[in-house]
């Protein structure tokens, strides 16, 4: 893995990454409709975008739930994860391993149909929930980002020295105390990344929503499945190309602030 | 064994009066099938300076978490002045705790982690802040209050450690191998500290270690433990001077062991024929009888070396110096007698010789019988 | 005391046990039931028969119907065939990369590391959609090919198995590069030092070190990439061609275009046994390997 062979891999392999992003954000400010024939520049795709309604209106659906799902999946995941490593033996423990990790390996069209079942016999039995909307995509989004934040929590819980929850039950402080005194601000940066995983899996979720949501909450993906399922159309570019500005973005700044973080500390 | 005679005794173990402080009774801890610590009993005094000492597994650690409250005994019963602590948990004993890691929390300042504890018992915000400040001072870290954990050096975070454990002022606190994340150095100096600070204070302490040079320096009393039994309890010279078993005996410092049989036991001397060293004298004891196997440990710096042999000894081998350390105060030796024994002997170097004993030179080995602890387990 | 900690087990466990098991049983009821057009559009499981009595509706009439309908077993066979060959090609590209991260010096790696995240941040969707625009009839690469006088007439890229594989290789790319990167970090470098000091060269240092020593980093990554392309609807119903057959795209076809859900949740339910199970007992049955 010597010489030109491993240089050359990487950067055809960062090409194969890179290209088809660089194009969709590129002819984002194409004139022509015919997305891939250059036609000029232009940005009269991104005021057309903002024109769009039901796109406008879609993520603001993909955002509140997206929102929603990730607070609640943080609360569930660190609980499970909290139970699990902390709690030692206790009956039901098989089953809440089995059940937190399950959602990861579980194919999303299996979660989205066996959802939709419960909520339509939810709803024929108990008369709740009412309809499909915004709160089954919400829990949905929940069950299967808990499983991702019980991972991520999880695995900070066992690098976490035990001895210094036992300090904090030793120089007087009670079982709950301690949690929120001690563990909770230990594994926040953990919870944190976990929140964002949730937050970015809720808005790409397209297959779960699609199986769960009802007439008028159409997230973001639903929007944009339909439209390029009809072949490929500039606005979808333009999206595309803000979504990447603001990930960039976000990058830049985690990045800034965690560099400052860290010649703070040293 | 008698010490000097001192005003008053601060030795309460020797007095059957005395009421221990701390009881443990019958305490047994197993984890699944494996048995951590099993069936000890141990009495500890007020301000003592307890050393529990041992290998790692030993169950000297669990002896001391099921003390401070964070395992619960399978069976028997711990008493803390005169309270049994089964179910009371560990926010509610009157121990506190050093850990091995320190557990300092990293998302508090020093001073947030020292006056934390005062604050869990109620204390007003201003009054815990300046005890911790008082600690603080004590421990002299009082100008690195406002830094966190990570801005510490070891030793400091040791510091820290120590403080945050005694602010709350602990009738009992538990030391778990409270120098053993630090260099041999800042070690030794720390040791007579933590003497210091715990004779000031007059808390009592119990220390975890499986370092016997700490636990000689430190302890008013050592518990030596193997395979979660107490193996003997004692002032530091009693374990290294008279110890019980063989096995204490080869833990705490470097002894020669030989096996033989009782031939003769009189009343003021007795005779046992080793296979190594043939027929030795050694100390009387009682309760041994004619044919009986014992062990016999003596320590290397019993041995005397000399090119002759010397006059009058009553054990006198000749051997061969077949190595030789030099280690400034003193020099170490390995003698190989001809019936194939190897015998550790030291000898100090008090004055300088124009020849010391080197490699290869034949040498007598002598030793007094007093030298000799019999021992039959 | 032991109420709060019942409390704080039975928030997850009920969350999970509604929302993620009690599905499952859902689901097999319904499974057992026959298509009608209603609301819902299924057979009740209990029901009353013409003397008064009471009836259990359950026929395995949906199994046996997926047994002998050729087109369920294809797809199931065409599924795994699919993220297997795309398995392997993310492998063959991951690998590398990973590698050579793992081997940069410290500002370099980090800047690396970071652009092969990046991506994952950004929409699923809408990446599937960039390849789209790339290997359409006059996308880009046959646009650039036949400019540069390449080829005459434009290839036919979409819509066939190969854009699938692309599909999946890139999405699921940064999922086969992390799990490497973090195995090939942890590869101390005195072992390839001590492997050339004894005469290996580099090749054989690679195949008798390296690879054999990151071989927990493959499984790892391989079924990482493997377990979410199997069930995969998105990109074989973007890039593929009608005749792609993958489950996932079954299941979601029977649902939302024949509106069947029984025989939907038939497929899900043998999707179940067949990809499922076997991933996740391959997975415990590596967990408690690696307890050991």
């Amino acid at each position: 893995m010597r010489g030109w062979f491993l240089p050359m891999a990487v950067a055809l392999g960062f090409i194969f990454l890179y290209a088809p992003i660089i194009s969709l954000v590129v002819f984002s400010f194409n004139d022509s409709r015919l997305v891939t024939v250059w036609g000029g520049f232009s940005t009269r795709w991104y005021g057309e975008l903002l024109r769009d309604r039901q796109i406008l209106g879609s993520a603001w659906i993909s955002l509140q739930v997206a929102f929603w799902s990730a607070n609640l999946a943080v609360i569930v995941g660190t609980l499970g994860a909290f139970v699990l490593t902390r709690f030692g033996g206790f009956t039901g423990r098989l089953l809440l391993t089995g059940m937190i990790t399950a959602p990861l390996v579980m194919p999303e069209v299996i979660t989205g149909l066996s959802l939709l079942l419960l909520f339509v016999s939810m709803e024929l039995t108990l008369g709740w929930p009412a309809g499909r909307g915004l709160t089954t995509i919400i829990i949905a989004h929940t069950t299967f980002c808990a499983a991702f934040v019980a991972v991520i929590a999880q695995s900070r819980l066992r690098q976490m020295d035990e001895s210094l929850e036992e300090a904090a039950r030793d120089l007087g402080a009670g079982p709950v105390r301690v949690f929120f005194d001690i563990t909770l601000p230990v594994i926040a940066p953990a919870l944190v990344a976990g929140w964002l995983l949730a937050f970015t899996l809720s808005l790409d979720d397209l297959v779960i929503a699609s199986f769960v949501s009802g007439p008028g909450a159409s997230t973001l993906p639903m929007v944009i499945f339909s439209k390029v399922r009809l072949g490929v159309s500039p606005d979808v570019n333009a999206l595309a190309t803000i979504i990447i500005g603001f990930v960039l973005v976000a990058v830049i700044i985690a990045g800034w602030m965690m560099r400052r973080a860290a010649r703070k500390s040293a | 064994m008698d010490g000097p005679a001192i005003a008053a005794d601060t030795r309460p173990w020797r007095d059957a009066a005395a009421r221990p402080f701390i009881s443990v009774h019958g305490v047994t801890k197993t984890f699944g099938d494996f048995t951590a610590v099993s069936d000890v009993d141990l009495d500890i005094y007020k301000g003592e300076l307890f050393c529990l000492l041992g290998e790692s597994g030993c169950g000297k650690s669990t002896l001391l978490r099921m003390l401070a409250g964070f395992e619960q005994p399978t069976a028997g019963s711990i008493t803390i002045d005169g309270e049994d602590m089964a179910r009371v948990p560990p926010d509610r004993r009157p121990t506190n705790m050093m850990f091995q890691s320190y557990a300092l929390f990293p998302h508090m300042s020093v001073e947030k982690n020292v006056a934390y504890g005062l604050l869990r018992e109620g204390l007003k915000k201003s009054e815990a802040y300046a005890r911790a400040g008082d600690m603080l001072r004590m421990v002299k870290l009082e100008k690195l209050a406002r830094r966190k954990p990570d801005q510490l050096s070891g030793g400091q975070r040791q510091r820290v450690a120590l403080a945050r454990s005694l602010v709350k002022r602990p009738k009992l606190l538990l030391l778990d191998e409270p120098l053993g994340a630090l260099d041999k150095k800042l070690r030794e100096e720390t040791q007579f500290e933590l003497i210091k600070i715990q004779e000031t204070l007059g808390v009592t302490f119990i220390v975890v270690t499986h370092d016997q040079d700490e636990a000689m320096t430190l302890a008013t009393r050592i518990g030596v433990m193997k395979d979660g039994m107490i193996e003997q309890i004692g002032e530091p010279r009693e374990i290294y001077e008279t110890p019980r078993s063989r096995f204490v005996a080869d833990f705490i410092g470097t002894v020669n062991l030989f096996e033989g049989t009782v031939e003769a036991a009189a009343p003021d001397m007795m005779r046992i024929a080793s296979p190594e060293l043939g027929d030795v004298l050694m100390p009387p004891q009682e309760g041994l009888t004619r044919g009986q196997q014992v062990w016999g440990a003596v320590r290397p710096e019993r041995f005397t070396l000399s090119r002759k042999r010397p006059e009058g000894a009553q054990n006198a081998w000749e051997g061969v110096v077949e190595e030789m350390g030099y280690i400034g105060h003193m020099s170490q030796y390995r003698v190989r007698l001809a019936s194939g024994a190897l015998i550790r002997a030291s000898q100090s170097n008090r004055m300088r010789e124009e020849a010391p004993i080197s490699w290869d030179e034949r040498v007598w080995l002598s030793v007094p019988p007093a030298a000799f602890r019999v021992l039959t387990q | 005391m032991t109420w709060r900690r019942a409390l704080v087990i039975a928030i997850p466990m009920l969350w999970l046990g509604i929302f993620f098991l009690a599905p499952f049983f859902v689901l097999g009821r319904i499974s057992l039931a026959e298509a009608i057009i209603a609301r819902p559009p299924y057979t009740p499981l209990f029901g009353r028969a013409p003397d008064g009595s009471l009836e259990i509706f359950a026929s395995l009439e949906n199994f046996r119907f997926l047994l002998e309908d050729a087109l369920y077993r294809n797809a199931y066979l065409s599924s795994i065939r699919v993220a297997l060959i795309s398995t392997i090609f993310a492998l063959l590209i991951g690998y590398p990369i990973a590698y050579y991260i793992a081997r940069a010096p410290e500002p370099k790696r980090s800047i690396l590391l970071l652009m092969v995240i990046l991506p994952f941040w950004t929409s699923f969707l809408l990446r599937v959609y960039a390849w789209m625009g790339f290997l359409r009839t006059n996308g880009v690469i046959n646009n650039t090919l036949m400019s540069l006088g390449i080829i005459d007439a434009p290839l036919r890229l979409m819509h066939t198995d190969l854009a699938v594989y692309i599909g999946i290789v890139y999405t699921y790319l940064p999922f086969m590069i992390l799990p490497l990167y973090a195995n090939l970090t942890k590869l101390d470098a005195a072992l390839l030092e001590a492997a050339s000091d004894l005469g290996a060269s580099p090749v054989v240092t690679f195949l008798t070190v390296t690879l054999p020593l990151s071989l927990p980093g493959i499984v790892a990554g391989s079924m990482l990439v493997f377990i979410p392309a199997i069930g995969e609807y998105v990109i074989p119903a973007l890039l593929g061609g009608p005749d792609t057959l993958m489950i996932g795209r079954v299941l979601w076809d029977e649902f939302f275009s024949s509106r069947d859900w029984p025989v939907a949740s038939a497929v899900a339910i043998v999707m179940l046994f067949l990809v499922v199970a076997p991933i996740m007992w391959l997975q415990s049955v590596q967990n408690r390997r690696e307890e050991h």
